[in-house]
């Protein structure tokens, strides 16, 4: 698979994700400018990543989603192009509107930076196809605005149609309030719109592809874009550009 | 002619306000228990060119929609729009 890394100002786990899909798939990754306004053809996943874009200023992601990039990627994802939205990368799908929903500041009111448990409940999608329904990755989070909030209705049409695909739990799968680091509606940790090719998450998967870094099991988020990928083609309109 | 509009924005009231509900305990703390239900937001001053000041309301407005605050969870309020008068040079 031919992987784009979006970089805007502020952007600090680029090359966490760059090294990430090098590693662990061995996949062509390239870094992509957040001024420009075509994303190169033959581009497959688009990975927005973790970090502080524009400072946080005003809201979380609420200003790198004007970036002349991010509506390259809004036309890419509406084609069928596949995105993944990291933390930081997560704020900024909802504050695009390619994913409902929109956060708050931890209900501890604290930055958290920790590993936790999340379930991944869902395995027919691009990103968790390597997982099994219901299984448990251990996963670090680092945030302080990851408090998901969506109201009640839309939390049911989220639930209705399959696009929870991450929940935060303990160790052995329950989810529970106790394994809630944020406050998050649902103990949500990541989420995929209605056509399931654009995933949000808040824990860092590309921070978790090593022994050596305290864990591999975010390895298999990029081993199942890998296998998507190698059965899978996408849309000729995602992949060619105007 | 230019305009010096003011907004707020605030979480809107059916979501919880974490910020809000930890000074109060400390305004409670500190010997205000006659406060309640404090909500925090933020303040946005801005110098808006219109030809009116409807019409530099209209412009924060939509800025306000646009980018200013999410309605997914916050709601917004111009509060002030004031005419904005260049100081002569030289004077205090």
């Amino acid at each position: 698979m031919r992987v784009g890394i979006v970089i805007f100002p502020g952007s600090n786990c680029d090359w966490d994700a760059y090294w990430a899909v090098r590693s662990t798939v061995g996949d062509v990754a390239e870094f992509l400018w957040h001024q420009e306004e075509h994303l190169p053809v033959g581009v497959e996943c688009v990975i927005l990543p973790g970090g502080f874009s524009y400072g946080d200023y005003l809201r979380s992601g609420a200003i790198a989603r004007f970036s002349p990039i991010m509506r390259a990627v809004v036309r890419f994802a509406h084609a069928g192009g596949v995105v993944l939205g990291i933390c930081n990368g997560f704020q900024i799908l909802c504050e695009a509107g390619l994913l409902p929903g929109a956060f708050l500041r931890n209900r501890t009111l604290r930055f958290v930076c920790r590993s936790v448990y999340v379930r991944v409940e869902r395995s027919d999608t691009p990103f968790t196809n390597a997982l099994a329904s219901g299984s448990v990755l251990r996963l670090p989070i680092a945030h302080g605005e990851g408090n998901y909030y969506i109201d009640p209705r839309g939390l049911r049409e989220l639930e209705d149609h399959g696009q929870i695909l991450f929940r935060y739990c303990s160790a052995d799968g329950a989810v529970t309030d106790d394994a809630n680091p944020n406050g998050s509606v649902g103990n949500i940790a990541g989420i995929v719109n209605r056509e399931g090719n654009v995933l949000g998450m808040m824990p860092h998967p590309e921070r978790a592809c090593e022994a050596l870094l305290g864990g591999t099991d975010g390895a298999m988020i990029f081993r199942s874009l890998q296998r998507f990928f190698a059965t899978t083609q996408l849309p000729a309109e995602a992949v060619s550009r105007e | 002619m230019q305009f010096r509009v003011a907004a707020t924005v605030t979480l809107r009231r059916s979501i919880a306000d974490v910020q809000g509900t930890t000074v109060e305990q400390a305004l409670h703390a500190i010997g205000f228990p006659m406060i309640e239900q404090v909500r925090i937001g933020k303040y946005i001053e801005m110098l808006v060119a219109a030809p009116s000041a409807q019409e530099a309301q209209a412009y924060a407005e939509r800025a306000c929609q646009q980018l200013l605050a999410n309605p997914v969870i916050e709601d917004y309020r111009i509060v002030s729009v004031e005419p904005h008068m260049e100081r002569p040079v030289g004077a205090e």
